[in-house]
């Protein structure tokens, strides 16, 4: 049984409970009786609202967060905080998105939440200008540098093709939970950086990922360990001259967001939202090929939410 | 005022100086403001005098309020305001309560050297050869002091607690890597240090009054001040024990003399007098000094040296760009022929005219891309910093050594205006790149541009850097980022001259946010 099988069955098994208790006053406004089965989603689209509303509506319609986040857990969250830029330039998460779903993770019962990310532009500053360290701390969460090479411990990576091992965040090897939350952004090198490309800031050596075939390197990290929820933000979305941006000319405002369990489907939804076919981006393509997730959309079942 | 109270103001504050400016080096988090380092570090000599030599604005008044001290009270700044005073004044009394028999005496005066030095470095400074002052200015000394040896220290400790927290899941210290090492200006403030601790363990204030060019200054200065300290005879037991407290060496019993030129202001003296056989003496409309004036030929003797050091220094030095150049490895080797200096610093000479090589922005620098050069802008520029961006690169929006270079070495510089600041230019060395080489998609270097002065171009079905100078600022993002090794396949070259790059271009965008989801 894998991932995505347990969680069906888990959410599956759930799912007169969890209704009524992780949806709340949800369900009604969604319309559906009190006690009614709830569809089960590969992934959530949802358009039109702020960040911290899209997600209420997103989480709810994945069954809400407790899904993911047991009680007493370890949750890690990483955004995107590489660039040293203000929240509308785009060049890095959400603070809002952050917020909202480490609030989302206490609600549930998580015991400790932590927040970081190995930033290319200096780390102090990228996440006080980001917006993500204030929001973060005020949600409660423990926000921790990603900018020593101390913190890194070495891993296999068993299904890599080209990467086989990898210096790692230990926050990553001691979460219970590992929630990925990205940006979608344009990007010189990887065309577009999305949730599996996210995952880079996770790791020490990333010299050795641009040196040895980037688009293998991406897909074969994504084997390492599956994100339990890929969240991305696509309020803002820089559609030029990423992933750092040079003005706010390069954003366009989509206030959009995607939800998925499975990296690969956010990622080639996300590449869609984007004006892209998955398909131009190696990496999404090498991944659909290891069965790391699935990139054809029209075999998901999709929630689409208009707020 | 008694003056047995004037040494206890006197340590007070010393202290105060000496433990806010090792604060500023120390400070390895970033957390003190420009504000404060610029208003703590305002009374600092020689870097008060450069800047105000740069900018002619209030800004480098500092050196006058300590001129003023001086013709008034003497050096009282050498026992209050110079850290470098203070730290030799921790060593000798440190050393005294080792040995108690160990006392002062008095010392005869090395004036050929303590003037000669002076007159040397007054004459080399001006001409932009600043190598001498910089070994030998206090300031710069202790500045080097903390950043070389005291901050890795607090580093360590730093990180060992973080290591030590974190182990039990608590993240309230960040582990902080350590800066790229500058061995000589290591080796430097090592020698320096070590010269300066033998001289205060053995005489006390020796080095201030042979080798420190702001002791001697102030030390020709505080001959004309208002009140000197002096020996009243009629109160005089001759019991000795001034002479035994003093730190400057300065007071001679047996002549019943204090040689005021190398009185740094303690105050010792007052507090152990048993009489009142020590005064300060109004010298300019009241009595003249107790010792009368004869012609000091030791004076003449040492001017004279000193031009003779001069006229040999200006035969032998000379100024020569040093290229940097890696070992040979792999294919193409990185030679950079001009360093590059901080943005702000308008070129390098301006620069290694100006900076006293205290280490500040070494230190304070958020991005630790800023390090001591060795002879990388040539001899007399050694542990003047450098920007190297081999372990870091200049943070787009960063002003911060702009703001605090107490020397005006660095100029202050606009956010704005600092953004498109060009201090060098990105070279591209296709032959090291691995989209060319190894038909392999990187673009790296493109990723970190904050001008896109690197973008990427279609090249075979990938994409490859392609570097548009004008753009570029010289930050070294690119280089920084690029993965091939040894060399890089970018680099960035200094400007002699810094300039102004043009502003990113800004195409706007033809796209709408679609109604309908895509899929």
């Amino acid at each position: 049984m894998d991932r995505r099988d347990f969680l069906r069955t888990a959410i599956g098994g759930s799912i007169v409970a969890g209704s009524s208790i992780a949806l709340g006053n949800y369900s009604k406004q969604l319309g559906w009786p009190d006690d009614a089965p709830v569809p089960v989603y590969d992934l959530v689209a949802v358009k039109g609202g702020e960040p911290d509303a899209m997600f209420d509506r997103a989480i709810e319609s994945l069954g809400g967060m407790g899904k993911f986040v047991g009680k007493g857990k370890q949750v890690l969250v990483k955004p995107n905080i590489g660039w040293d830029v203000e929240p509308e330039l785009a060049g890095n998460t959400n603070p809002k998105l952050v917020r909202r779903i480490i609030e989302h993770c206490y609600s549930a019962g998580a015991k400790k939440v932590y927040v970081f990310d190995h930033t290319c532009d200096r780390w102090t500053k990228t996440y006080l200008k980001s917006g993500i360290q204030l929001s973060a701390q005020d949600a409660g969460a423990t926000v921790v540098s990603g900018a020593s090479e101390g913190y890194y411990q070495e891993v296999k990576v068993p299904t890599g093709q080209t990467l086989t091992e990898a210096k790692v965040h230990e926050l990553l090897l001691s979460s219970d939970v590992f929630i990925n939350v990205p940006i979608l952004k344009h990007h010189s090198s990887s065309k577009l950086t999305i949730g599996m490309k996210n995952l880079m800031g996770v790791v020490w050596d990333r010299g050795y990922w641009h040196r040895n075939d980037l688009h293998q390197c991406i897909a074969d990290f994504a084997s390492y360990r599956k994100p339990d929820l890929t969240i991305v933000d696509a309020y803002y979305v820089m559609k030029q001259n990423g992933p750092r941006g040079t003005s706010k000319e390069d954003v366009l405002t989509m206030k959009s967001q995607i939800v998925s369990t499975d990296i690969v489907a956010a990622d080639a939804a996300s590449a869609k939202l984007f004006g892209m076919e998955p398909d131009e981006i190696p990496y999404i393509t090498k991944a659909d090929q290891m069965k790391l997730g699935r990139k054809n959309l029209d075999a998901l079942s999709i929630n689409r939410i208009r707020l | 005022m008694k003056l047995e109270h004037l040494k206890r103001i006197r340590v007070a504050v010393s202290l105060v100086f000496f433990v806010l400016t090792a604060i500023l080096f120390l400070d390895f988090a970033s957390t003190i403001s420009p504000f404060w380092m610029n208003n703590i570090l305002f009374l600092q000599f020689i870097p008060s005098l450069t800047k105000f030599l740069t900018l002619f604005s209030s800004a480098g008044t500092g050196f006058l309020v300590a001129l003023l001290l001086t013709l008034l009270f003497g050096r009282v700044y050498c026992s209050t305001i110079c850290p470098l005073g203070t730290l030799q004044d921790v060593v000798s009394f440190v050393g005294r309560k080792l040995d108690k028999k160990k006392h002062h005496r008095y010392l005869k005066s090395f004036n050929p050297i303590r003037y000669g030095l002076l007159t040397l470095t007054a004459f080399m400074a001006p001409s932009g050869f600043l190598l001498l002052l910089n070994f030998l200015d206090p300031f710069s000394s202790f500045g080097r002091i903390v950043a070389n040896l005291a901050q890795p220290l607090a580093l360590a400790a730093n990180n060992g607690m973080a290591s030590v927290m974190e182990s039990t899941g608590i993240y309230a210290l960040n582990l902080i890597p350590l800066r790229s090492i500058a061995l000589s200006s290591i080796a430097v403030t090592i020698v320096i240090f070590g010269v300066v601790l033998w001289m205060s363990y053995k005489h006390g204030r020796l080095y201030c009054n042979t080798l420190c060019p702001v002791g001697s200054l102030l030390g020709l200065i505080s001959k004309v001040s208002l009140y000197r300290i002096a020996i009243n005879e009629e109160g005089c037991i001759g019991c000795n024990l001034c002479e035994q407290v003093c730190k400057g060496g300065c007071i001679d019993k047996k002549a019943k003399t204090v040689d005021f030129s190398r009185c740094v202001g303690c105050y010792n003296c007052f507090t152990v007098c048993p009489t009142e056989g020590l005064e300060f003496r109004r010298a300019l409309f009241g009595r003249p000094p107790a010792t009368p004036q004869k012609p000091d030929y030791k004076r003449r003797e040492a001017m004279y040296n000193s031009c003779l050091l001069v006229a040999s220094a200006f035969g032998t030095t000379t100024i020569g760009t040093k290229k940097i150049i890696s070992t040979k490895e792999s294919t193409v080797v990185v030679v950079r022929t001009i360093p590059v200096a901080p943005p702000g610093s308008q070129g390098i000479k301006h620069f290694t005219t100006t900076c006293t090589a205290c280490h500040l922005c070494v230190t304070a620098c958020p991005s630790q891309v800023l390090i001591p050069s060795f002879i990388e802008y040539g001899l007399t520029g050694m542990m003047q910093p450098r920007l190297d961006y081999r372990a870091a690169f200049c943070n787009y929006e960063c002003t911060t050594c702009t703001e605090i270079c107490p020397s005006g070495a660095i100029l202050p510089v606009a956010q704005e205006q600092k953004k498109l600041t060009q201090f060098g230019t990105a070279k591209f060395l296709k032959d090291n790149c691995i989209v060319y080489t190894e038909e392999k998609e990187c673009g790296a270097c493109s990723e970190h541009c904050p001008t896109k002065a690197v973008r990427m171009v279609p090249y075979k079905k990938l994409v490859a850097p392609e570097v548009k100078e004008d753009y570029c600022i010289g930050c070294g993002a690119c280089e920084f980022a690029c993965p091939t090794r040894p060399y890089k396949a970018i680099y960035v070259e200094g400007k002699s001259v810094h300039g102004l790059a043009k502003k990113p271009e800004v195409k706007k965008l033809d796209v709408k946010v679609q109604e309908d989801f895509p899929f």
